[in-house]
């Protein structure tokens, strides 16, 4: 019998060998992949500083790989916040390290993609990656680099400083990739015109191996408000995350643990809640112990019988709880019903007139209309839907909707029918709104959330999520009732058009006929008459 | 053998059509010069606004009128194709040239006036018909249809080029064809003291080589069928200027019974119009009872037949000599039909010189057996 053996892996090993889950599928894939992960890290960066992203990105060729894959040296650079520099080696180095893990909305989530893409274009090319930045401070830190995939640690092969005379912040990303730009062309294209749509602050600049020079240039420069850190809401914790609180807490007492750990959870929200799970207990001298629904909470826990104020025993300490008790607490917070329900701070939606900039710049829509929808949640996770449709313009007929999925300012690119917009789009009766897929018609959906209820670690498409659909199914009706508008009052416009034209295309006629047969010499004056069909018209209208 | 003249009637009747082109005109033309809207009223043509008039024997169009308005969006451009149509007729009569109706369609498209189909162009002459009272023919509209004439008539021409210039209808032996120089001409001088109208070639030529023209003193008309509106207007110039009586040969089926009829009573679709009958012309044959009387070779009548029997039956114009409805009943009854060319089982001459004297003088139409 052969023996098994057994061998411990990194996590950089872990996601090399798995690395279709972060997109890295194929040779096309990978350099679309590689390319979003570094525009998206410089984006945060420069919006953390609210400050217009200006990005760089150049693709070079650098020799030929394989039959249809070749090597090119892949450069982003940023004015963003840039990264102290005792950071940089594991943020480019080290799996799963990264400054996002906090609960707030931004692109990068998972302390991953910047490193996938350094791995992947290490392990192609055997080549280590260079990464120059600096905070505005007066120097500038330069890294030469390479991943230690077995120990998931930074290799650092050379480190230089430099003087920051012109007071320069951002950083600078180089390494060379294996993959085949070709094919991954049309789809990076796409990328670039969808990250400026829904990012139209920003300056993007691509220079593609051929030499060829994309830019997309800002249309404006206001920023959304960057959004504010929270702490977890009691609906969306696992027994990890209440682990890892206890562990770190410095509370001894469950009241403070549960208003200082947790999203919108005051003094009596956390009394009520410690009741209704049992972790403590309320009583009345007359009634003794009472049960949840016995107790009034309106002017401090009272009995609903005979109004005596209740007293509450012990809270109990966190740090004392046992693995069982914290699964039962787990699913007490899942099940009480009175939390509040997240507000919408930890968010940063781009706001109606910022998607209207984005949208005009890059489809120049003879009509358009957004719509951005209250707060909602899922899961105790906010999230926002904002919704637009443009119509005409340089939108192209293709015989259905055109639609730009977008999730926390992020184009998705793959999966379109897997989407949960996209089923809304196609289960809508858009006859009802007399429009038809046959117009030219552009649907933009943007969800921001702190944690966008991605299906697959992909991060390509929605999950139907009854919350989320429902919210963009409303978006939907509201916008398309008024294109509906607008298109039959365009009708209208057309129609009366066409009519004034009528009438000076055969009046002048009846004239010039009615003159010769008369055997008249001079044509009657016919403006009057062309002028109050017009007039008629404009009251109209 | 009298001679007959009727001069100055084609003169004449220029001179009123291009006055009432004219007067249309000058009506569009002052309402645009005050500053409104051009309109246009005439009769209209509805279905349910023609009747049948039983005193002048033919469809009328009723009170019933319609306005056409430069206003109306709908209106405005058949209104311009009408002032148009009405510009070009004009211009055909003053300087006297024909057209067709196929003609009106392609000379539009030279003013940059297009016709959408053949069908919009006509419609647009017919409401220049109903606006103005006149046919077509009068505007030198023709048809394409040809019919032809044969017999000692002489007539003037006026058409440009042949003005004063005479000819004799039995100068060519296959005919004259019944065209707008013909049907523009003046009336100079005839022998003949009938017209025998016959619908078909077949017939028409026989009667000319057996020389009915001579024997019976008559004008030979051949309609080819359905006679077209043209000749229907000769035959009634014929009946009018020469003051001659008119007979009718056609075959013995309800079509052909109804031939006769549209010579004598005119159409539905021409009920703005007049001039266009013949009301004291008269159906000589071939009868139903022709057919037993003269014991011809028939052939059954089918369907089709049959229903158009039944319509002629409850048609108005089949109300006021008793004559149709007692064919139409024999035909019923015997459930036969007869072509003229079945008097040939007698002889080629046999219709000429035994059944046609026959039929001329039977003056008491329909009694006689
Ligand atoms: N251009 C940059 N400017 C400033 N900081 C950066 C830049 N690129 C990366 N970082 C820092 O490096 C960290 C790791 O980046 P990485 O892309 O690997 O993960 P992430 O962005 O946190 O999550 P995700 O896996 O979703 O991309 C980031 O969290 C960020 O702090
Ligand atoms: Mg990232």
């Amino acid at each position: 019998m052969a023996q098994a053996t057994f061998q411990e892996i990194s996590a950089s090993d872990f996601f090399y060998r798995n690395r279709d889950i972060a997109g890295f599928t194929n040779p096309s894939r990978a350099i679309f992949a590689a390319i979003r992960e570094l525009v998206e890290n410089s984006l945060d960066a420069a919006e953390s500083l609210k400050i217009p992203p200006d990005i760089y990105v150049r693709l070079s060729f650098e020799g030929e790989a394989s039959r249809d894959t070749q090597i090119y040296k892949l450069r982003v650079e940023d004015n963003g916040c840039g990264i102290q520099p005792r950071f940089i080696p594991s943020a480019f180095g080290q799996v799963l390290y990264g400054s996002k893990y906090k609960l707030k909305q931004m692109r990068g989530t998972f302390g991953l993609g910047g490193k996938m893409a350094v791995l992947y274009g290490q392990i192609m090319t055997h080549q280590p990656a260079y990464v120059t930045s600096s905070t505005g401070s007066a120097k500038i830190y330069s890294f030469k680099l390479m991943i230690d995939i077995q120990r998931n640690r930074p290799l650092i092969l050379d480190r230089k400083v430099l003087i920051n005379k012109e007071q320069w912040r951002g950083t600078i990303v180089e390494f060379t990739i294996e993959g085949d730009y070709l094919r991954a062309r049309s789809k990076i294209l796409d990328y670039f015109k969808q990250t400026a749509m829904v990012n139209p602050y920003a300056n993007l600049t691509f220079v593609d191996p051929k030499g060829r020079l994309y830019k997309f240039n800002r249309g404006t420069i206001n920023m959304p408000e960057p959004p504010k850190e929270t702490d977890p809401h009691p609906y969306g914790v696992d027994v990890e995350l209440l682990q890892r609180l206890i562990h770190i807490t410095p509370h001894k007492n469950m009241q403070e643990f549960l208003k200082n750990h947790f999203h919108r959870v005051g003094d009596i929200t956390a009394q009520k809640f410690q009741v209704f799970s049992g972790l403590t207990t309320a009583s009345c001298k007359k009634h003794g112990k009472l049960a949840y629904q016995d107790i009034n909470w309106s002017r401090g826990p009272n009995c609903s019988r005979c109004g005596e104020v209740l007293t509450l025993s012990a809270y109990k300490n966190p740090k004392k709880l046992s693995h069982q008790e914290i699964v039962k607490l787990m699913q007490h917070l899942k099940k009480f019903k009175e939390f509040l329900p997240p507000d919408a701070s930890c968010l940063s939606p781009l706001g109606e007139e910022l998607l209207k900039a984005g949208i005009i710049k890059e489809l120049n829509p003879e009509y358009l209309v957004v719509k951005q929808r209250k707060p909602s949640t899922y899961a105790g996770h906010p999230f926002i839907i904002e919704l637009g449709i443009a119509y005409g313009g340089d939108i192209p007929k293709k015989g259905s909707f055109i639609i730009y999925r977008f999730a926390n300012k992020i184009p998705l690119l793959y999966d379109e029918a897997s989407d949960v917009s996209y089923r809304v789009i196609n289960a809508m009766n858009w006859r009802r709104y007399k429009v038809s897929p046959d117009m030219p018609i552009a649907i933009v959906v943007h969800i921001c959330s702190t944690k966008v209820p991605y299906k697959t670690v992909g991060k390509e498409f929605i999950a139907d999520r009854p919350e989320v659909r429902k919210e963009v199914a409303n978006a939907l009706r509201e916008v398309s009732r008024q294109l509906q508008h607008f298109l039959s009052k365009r009708e209208h416009v057309d129609r009366e058009k066409r009519r004034l034209s009528v009438f000076a295309k055969y009046l002048p006629r009846i004239a010039e006929f009615s003159t010769t047969l008369a055997g008249k010499e001079k044509q009657p004056d016919i403006q009057k008459l062309i002028k109050s069909v017009q007039k008629y018209d404009t009251e109209k209208k | 053998m009298t001679q007959k003249r009727s001069k100055g009637v084609i003169a004449e009747k220029k001179n009123e059509i291009m006055g009432s082109l004219k007067k249309l005109g000058t009506q569009i033309y002052d309402q645009l010069d005050s500053g409104v809207f051009p309109t246009i009223t005439m009769p209209s043509r509805s279905t349910d606004n023609i009747h049948y008039d039983p005193d002048i024997r033919q469809y009328v169009l009723g009170e019933r009128s319609v306005t056409r308005s430069a206003r109306n969006i709908r209106h405005v451009k058949p209104f311009t194709q009408l002032a148009w149509a009405a510009m070009f007729s004009n211009e055909l009569t003053f300087h006297r040239k024909t057209s067709t109706l196929r003609d009106v369609y392609y000379s539009a498209q030279a003013y940059n006036m297009t016709f959408k189909d053949q069908q919009e162009s006509n419609n647009i002459i017919t409401d220049l018909e109903t606006a103005t009272g006149r046919s077509r023919e009068d505007f030198n509209i023709f048809p394409e249809e040809r019919s032809a004439v044969f017999g000692d008539l002489t007539i003037e021409y006026t058409v440009p080029g042949y003005e004063g210039k005479t000819l004799n209808l039995s100068s060519h032996p296959d005919g004259v064809l019944i065209g707008p120089a013909l049907t523009s001409s003046e009336f100079a001088s005839t022998t003949a003291d009938k017209v025998i109208a016959i619908e078909k070639g077949g017939l028409f030529t026989r009667f000319i080589e057996e020389n009915v023209h001579k024997k019976h003193n008559s004008i030979l008309v051949l309609t080819a069928g359905q006679a077209p509106r043209q000749t229907r207007y000769f035959i009634r110039r014929l009946h009018d200027e020469l003051k001659i009586p008119v007979y009718i040969f056609t075959d013995g089926d309800p079509w052909g019974m109804h031939i006769a009829m549209v010579i004598i009573s005119g159409s539905a679709n021409a009920a703005h119009l007049r001039d266009l009958t013949t009301p004291d012309a008269i159906w000589s044959g071939v009868w139903a009872s022709d057919i037993v009387n003269y014991k011809l070779p028939t052939d059954p009548l089918d369907d089709v037949d049959i229903k158009r029997l039944h319509e002629l039956q409850r048609d108005p114009r089949y109300q006021g000599d008793p004559l149709w409805q007692k064919e139409i009943k024999t035909f019923l009854k015997i459930r036969r039909k007869a072509e003229q060319e079945a008097f040939s089982r007698y002889g080629l001459t046999y219709i000429v010189d035994e059944y046609l004297p026959a039929k001329l003088d039977d003056k008491n139409k329909g009694k006689k057996k």
